[in-house]
């Protein structure tokens, strides 16, 4: 076995015992990256010669007995992380040379633990999109088959995961943008409630809805990374000053009592037959480890896509408005003057999904709209939340499919933009509640593509979903299963 | 030509806040510094930065709020006021829109009628500044963002003012509030207090108000006053030819003492306001506002009743004392420790306020505390001193830093009013001036302030003027 197929928790462990340098292992990922790389384009940059330094500064530190959990751990990063003086894109045009000068607060944190930093990772352009292939820089492509997209947005960071070229990493959810590449990559994804992960140095495209959380190879690793960077933050004034629970400590808990919530909405006719089938085995399995199922119902649910793309927009309509041409990225000036200046840069710099959601967004918010659309969508969002709050009262956890179908061939849905914002249908309205979820790996279709198992859990408990996540995991090898790349 | 329009005047007045550090960031505020040295990624709305409320500008807020007997609100929000401008740095201004934190106060002023009337407050809200853009030739323009996410607190006035003059009256009394309170440096050329003003005419005998323009952001009283009498007589114009007065932004030529419209592309602005969802809902509690209402310091109209009440003086002196609050402070100190209101008032509005102008020193560093100036008054009053000595000592005070009675003592000039001392003396000077005194006997009484001259000239001043006057009458008539 390489070591690039360990996992976090297992090459800590060995970093810990000394039976391994953070240097070897950084040099076997950034071989790794050199060899795979091409065939899959999850990365934007990476930042090799760095990360060999700070793996050399992290083994000084476990030599000298000051290690933290995640030092010397090669991660990456979603390039939608602002990184002090490493080139964060977005994976825009726009922001085609942009260096910030400062690094963000998850950033910061993972920097504290003395993780070495390999590279930003693809995404969708502003994180819109469901399949990557909104890219400013070409597609990522699906490891277990390069023929099929690795979903997205945060579709480099769970191809990443799943061609074993970090050893975890960093995504964010804005409406599925973690659960769903994860399902399609066979990953696993972690959606923590908003307000638990600080969001500033995280460039926003939907700020009451963006959450960063872990992409990993196992529900371990993700506890491990959520728990590096978890917690409240006074440079974000949405995030949520509640103590951050030790979530490995009550990891082998154990399902036995657990209340499971069906949602009866999200097992629906259009669900693909393999999708519906790995979820009900992965239901028998639960039930055989002790958890009790209940059928409930989410009401509101049908009205949450087209309530997630008013408010989505709106807010994007407005925080893509820095992107002027004036102080950063490209600017295309013809001498036409200021208003010209603004237009031409953004024309050149968007590419048309951006710019198909930020004149969505724009029409959502203008007068004479706004009530129609913003206002009643924000009313319906509320609906959505309170459908959830009900639903906690009577179950622990609700168990969903996370995407109506496996990951789609390139292509595919491009032409048809509802089609493609319909995969996101199961995992938007968790957004919407502010709520948290993971995507499991339970299952691979007959063409040997991955399917995904979304466990949703109540506000800020996600030591009860990292629990449940644990016992299913542990019952199974699915995660276990290697892209064939 | 005015009798037939009543003219209608609403004010917006956006006041710069005097916090150390901005809205939304922890960069300073201080004014004049190097283009852009006053930044950091929040304020130069770098991807991925994030505003965090200044606890201190909703502090502020209140503490006007409470000033102009606003309703503060227990909720609040933020807003993004959306628009495209270089100087705007994240393609929007953080602002209030609906729930600002203050709302339906007023203010009083006093009209040239002489009438006390009520302008009502229709809100307060607080927003970030945007920066500002630096024209040069050649080069094209530079943005400087050190202003930029500065504090504002936006006052906006019902249409309750009938005049230029009351509009003046308002911004006056305005200004005057947000010194008092600290809030605001008050500095006009600075920009931190500045106004437009919505002005519209109706014929006398409607009710819907007239078409109104809008004249913006003008940094003196004096151009303010001249652009709504400007702006009114352009109306009553357009309104006597039969014609329309179009809903504009106006701006104001300084040079020409005219307003022009504002046309043109960023004119036509739909702001799509929504809340902004890096924020979170504004909640205050009662505790705090309490909190605040005890910081709240007695507003001028207040202290000007007082002092005439508790302390004696005309209003007139009263008014002059509290327009600004440290001199109204250096008085009511003073007049603590000494007790007499009129002896108190024209040393302030006299010798202290001289010596102020002479230096240029502010009231606040006075290198003569009230209490050392109580003491020198309170020798004048025990007859240790003379007022005309008094203000040498006071110089002398001014200069060392002494107490009165130390350069009293130092300098030996206790006032001569025993009259073993003063007789021999007056005796010197009869003696000395024959002739005088045969004419003040002859019947020519006003040679009396001879006498006292010559006695004062001997005693370098310190002779007493009652007892000097006394002993001398006393001598002259007696025998005569
Ligand atoms: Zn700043």
């Amino acid at each position: 076995m390489s070591l690039t197929d360990l996992t976090l928790h297992a090459m800590q462990k060995r970093l810990q015992d000394k039976e391994l340098t953070s240097v070897e292992l950084t040099r076997a990922f950034l071989d790794r990256i050199a060899a795979v790389d091409g065939r899959i384009n999850a990365y934007l940059t990476v930042t090799g010669e760095q990360a060999l330094t700070d793996a050399a500064l992290a083994d000084r530190r476990l030599a000298e007995g000051r290690g933290d959990a995640l030092t010397g751990i090669p991660v990456a990063l979603k390039d939608i992380f602002v990184t002090e003086g490493v080139r964060t894109t977005c994976a825009s045009r726009i922001l085609d040379n942009f260096i910030p000068p400062y690094d963000g607060t998850a950033v910061a944190r993972l920097k504290a633990q003395g993780a070495v930093l390999l590279g930003k990772l693809n995404m969708d352009e502003f994180a819109m999109g469901s399949s990557n292939e909104n890219s400013g820089f070409g597609p990522v492509r699906n490891p277990w088959n390069p023929d099929y997209v690795p979903g997205g947005s945060s579709g480099g960071s769970a191809a990443c995961v799943a061609a074993r070229m970090a050893a975890a990493t960093l995504g964010t959810d804005t409406g599925g943008s973690i659960r769903q590449p994860a399902a399609h990559c066979g990953v696993v994804g972690l959606k923590p409630t908003y307000g638990r992960v600080s969001r500033y140095g995280v460039i926003a495209y939907a700020s009451s809805l963006d959450q960063v959380g872990p992409l990993a190879r196992d529900v371990e690793d993700c506890a491990m990374l959520l728990q590096a960077v978890a917690g409240h933050d006074p440079a974000d004034a949405t995030s949520v000053d509640l103590p951050v629970v030790d979530y490995r400590a009550s990891l082998k808990d154990g399902v036995k009592g657990l209340r499971i919530g069906l949602p009866e909405e999200y097992f629906i006719e259009g669900l693909d037959p393999e999708v519906h089938k790995a979820v009900e085995q992965a239901i028998a399995s639960l039930r055989a480890l002790g958890a009790e199922f209940v059928q409930i119902s989410l009401p509101h649910t049908d009205y949450a896509l087209a309530c997630y793309y008013l408010i989505a927009t709106a807010e994007a309509s407005s925080n893509l408005a820095r992107y002027d041409g004036v102080r950063f990225g490209q600017r295309v000036d013809r001498g036409e003057g200021l208003i010209d200046m603004f237009m031409q840069s953004r024309a050149a710099g968007f590419g048309p999904e951006v710019k198909r959601r930020i004149m969505l967004g724009t029409y959502a918010l203008s007068s004479g709209y706004y009530d129609a659309y913003y206002l009643k969508a924000q009313k319906v969002r509320t609906l959505i939340r309170q459908d959830f709050l009900a639903a906690f009262e009577k179950v622990d956890v609700l168990l969903t499919p996370v995407a109506p179908t496996p990951a789609f061939k390139l292509g595919e849905k491009t032409a048809d933009p509802l089609q493609m914002y319909l995969s996101d249908i199961f995992t938007i309205p968790v957004n919407l509640a502010g709520t948290c979820a993971m995507s499991l790996p339970c299952g691979l279709s007959a063409e040997g593509l991955p399917i995904g198992l979304q466990l949703i859990g109540r506000p800020f408990d996600e030591a009860t979903l990292l629990r449940a996540g644990y016992a299913f995991e542990q019952a199974g090898d699915w995660h276990q299963r290697p892209a064939p790349l | 030509m005015l009798s037939k329009y009543e003219v209608v005047i609403g004010l917006e007045v956006h006041v710069q806040l005097t916090t150390d550090t901005k809205i939304f960031c922890h960069c300073a505020t201080r004014f004049g510094n190097q283009p852009n040295s006053q930044t950091c990624p929040v304020c130069l709305g770098l991807p991925g930065a994030l505003p965090v409320l200044n606890k201190k500008v909703v502090d502020y807020a209140i503490l006007t709020g409470l000033a102009t007997h606003c309703a503060i609100a227990p909720r609040s929000l933020f807003a993004r006021k959306n628009y495209f401008y270089p100087d705007l740095p994240k393609g929007y201004q953080i602002s209030q829109f609906e729930l600002p934190i203050c709302e339906h106060g007023r203010l009083e002023i006093d009209t040239q009628e002489g009438e006390r009337k009520t302008i009502g407050i229709t809100r307060i809200h607080m927003e970030e500044d945007a920066g500002k853009l630096l024209h040069d030739s050649g080069t094209g323009s530079r943005v400087d963002l050190n202003r930029a996410c500065t504090p504002l607190m936006e006052i906006v006035s019902e249409p309750d003012m009938r005049s230029s003059d009351e509009a003046i009256a308002y911004l006056k009394k305005l200004h005057q509030i947000v010194v008092y309170l600290g809030v605001c440096d008050g500095n006009l050329e600075e920009g931190s207090f500045r106004c437009d003003a919505n002005v519209s005419l109706r014929p006398r005998d409607q009710k819907e108000f007239g078409t109104r323009a809008e004249l913006k952001n003008i940094n003196s009283f004096r151009f303010i006053k001249q652009a709504i009498d400007y702006e009114v007589e352009r109306q009553a114009e357009i309104l006597d030819d039969g014609g329309r007065v179009t809903q504009e932004t106006r701006l104001f030529d300084t040079a020409t003492g005219t307003t022009r419209s504002m046309r043109g592309k960023e004119e036509a602005h739909d702001y799509r306001y929504f809340p902004d969802p890096d924020l979170v809902p504004l909640l205050v509690s009662e505790d705090w506002i309490e909190e605040i209402r005890k910081s709240l310091p007695e507003l001028p109209e207040v202290k000007i009743d007082r002092f005439v009440t508790e302390y004696g003086i005309p209003r007139y002196d009263a008014e002059v004392l509290a327009a600004e609050r440290a001199t109204a402070d250096y008085y009511d100190a003073l007049v603590k420790e000494q007790g007499n209101g009129k002896l108190c008032s024209n040393w302030v509005m006299g010798e202290v306020q001289r010596a102020l102008n002479e230096s240029g020193l502010p009231v606040t560093e006075c290198p003569v505390a009230p209490q050392q100036l109580a003491g020198l008054l309170k020798r004048i009053e025990d007859n240790t001193i003379s007022g005309k000595i008094a203000k040498q000592v006071f110089d002398g005070m001014w200069q060392s830093g002494r107490d009165a009675d130390t350069i009293i003592e130092q300098q030996g000039l206790r006032q001569v009013s025993d009259l073993g001392t003063i007789e021999p003396i007056i005796d010197q000077i009869l003696a000395a001036n024959p002739e005088q005194v045969a004419e003040f006997r002859a019947g020519k009484e006003k040679l009396l302030g001879f006498f006292v001259g010559q006695a004062m000239k001997l005693t370098k001043g310190k002779a007493d003027p009652a007892a000097l006057n006394e002993v001398l009458v006393r001598r002259l008539k007696a025998e005569g």
